[in-house]
């Protein structure tokens, strides 16, 4: 499944990189701390956190994320932004906490897989 | 749902609380940041994490959160474990990620949950 | 119930937080919590009261040497005031920003430090005022009251 049909599924907001939404979706994470996304994280994840500032698109990048979901609304800063784009790392927001939002999306995966 | 169903749906091992699996939970919350925790979950809920530390137990008495499930295969070291009995705190541990934990309970009809106080407060 | 015509102190309490000690951060949350729930205060009360105590007592044990927490309860508000000697915050707007912050990776590890301290602590409180002077400490005053 790409971006694209988790983007329209659920109702994101893209902020970013939206010419990237064709990257494929191999699975999800869900988590706050960059160490353990560092970690833990596969190429080709969806990303959710609520964490915000630049340093996510660091983590991101080097894991080769298909890219990440901001939730309960957060709002990336404008360096995170700034680095997404230059790294085109799709950003997207969705207005759900965690548990719904990973719930949703790891439904969609099973459906399709 | 019991949190009996949440330990056989997230093949989790039970590390505080063996008498209390047959409380109803129905609904969760997922972070590690304590403040969203602080700032959104509800009473009762139970609180998916992949942090250890003593500050989820102190943050799961603060908001009567129901049972905590560490993620990941984390264990608690002895003493916040101890810290989990004497607050009468349930902690269950499964080897799945956040992602996966979350799917899994979500799948099964558990729902996610959100209230401000201000919210809370209207209602009653 | 009698009509209070006077806010009069019927309670008061003081508690001592050790700064950078992680083992004992939220120790006196935990009491003010029990304290208000054995008074029979009304639970989205105790849970207004807990959060607000809790994030602040996190950030003295965080950022200051010490602090003390003045737990005070009048007929119709609770009053938690936290002080700390610690240093001081430079710019209070700028530190009150959802986000903000200036956590070491140690505390953001305990999963605080994402700058929704001081921005909770302000929306779970009825009344919040904030003072700080550099070098010196931080003073934090949230107002509950006790009819929601």
């Amino acid at each position: 499944m790409n971006l694209e049909t988790i983007v329209k599924e659920l109702g994101l907001e893209v902020k970013c990189a939206s010419e990237n939404l064709k990257n494929d979706v191999t699975g999800g994470y869900t988590g706050d701390l960059l160490s353990d996304v560092m970690a833990n994280s596969h190429e080709g994840n969806i990303w959710i956190t609520r964490q915000v500032h630049q340093n996510i698109v660091a983590v991101a990048s080097l894991k080769d994320h298909a890219g990440i979901i901001l939730i309960n609304s957060c709002e990336p800063t404008q360096d995170t932004l700034a680095k997404a784009s230059q790294e085109k790392i799709p950003i997207m927001v969705s207005n759900l906490h965690a548990f719904e939002l990973t719930g949703k999306i790891y439904n969609l995966l099973e459906k399709k897989d | 749902m019991k949190l009996r169903d949440v330990k056989e749906i997230l093949d989790a091992d039970v590390i505080v609380g063996e008498d209390k699996l047959d409380m109803e939970v129905n609904t969760a919350f997922g972070a590690d940041l304590m403040s969203d925790v602080l700032s959104f979950a509800k009473s009762g809920s139970i609180l998916l994490t992949g942090l250890t530390n003593d500050q989820v137990i102190r943050t799961a008495d603060i908001l009567d959160i129901a049972a905590i499930v560490l993620v990941r295969g984390k264990r608690a070291n002895a003493d916040t474990i101890n810290l989990a009995k004497e607050l009468k705190i349930p902690i269950l541990s499964t080897k799945y990620i956040l992602f996966e934990t979350a799917g899994r309970l979500y799948a099964k009809g558990m729902v996610g949950c959100v209230e401000k106080v201000d919210n809370a407060s209207a209602r009653n | 119930m009698p009509v209070q015509e006077t806010n009069h102190i019927s309670y008061q309490r003081s508690f001592y937080i050790e700064g950078g000690n992680f083992n004992y951060a939220g120790i006196v949350s935990t009491s003010i919590k029990s304290i208000l729930k054995q008074m029979d205060f009304p639970s989205n009360v105790v849970r207004k009261c807990s959060i607000v105590c809790y994030e602040s007592e996190i950030n003295v044990v965080s950022y200051a040497r010490k602090g003390v927490v003045n737990l005070t309860i009048n007929s119709n508000t609770i009053q938690i005031e936290v002080i700390d000697e610690g240093p001081g915050i430079p710019n209070i707007d700028l530190a009150m920003q959802e986000g903000y912050s200036t956590a070491t990776q140690k505390i953001r590890e305990m999963g605080f430090g994402a700058g929704m301290g001081l921005h909770n602590i302000e929306s779970y409180s009825d009344a919040f005022i904030i003072s700080s002077e550099l070098g010196k400490g931080t003073r934090l005053l949230m107002t509950i009251n006790i009819k929601q």
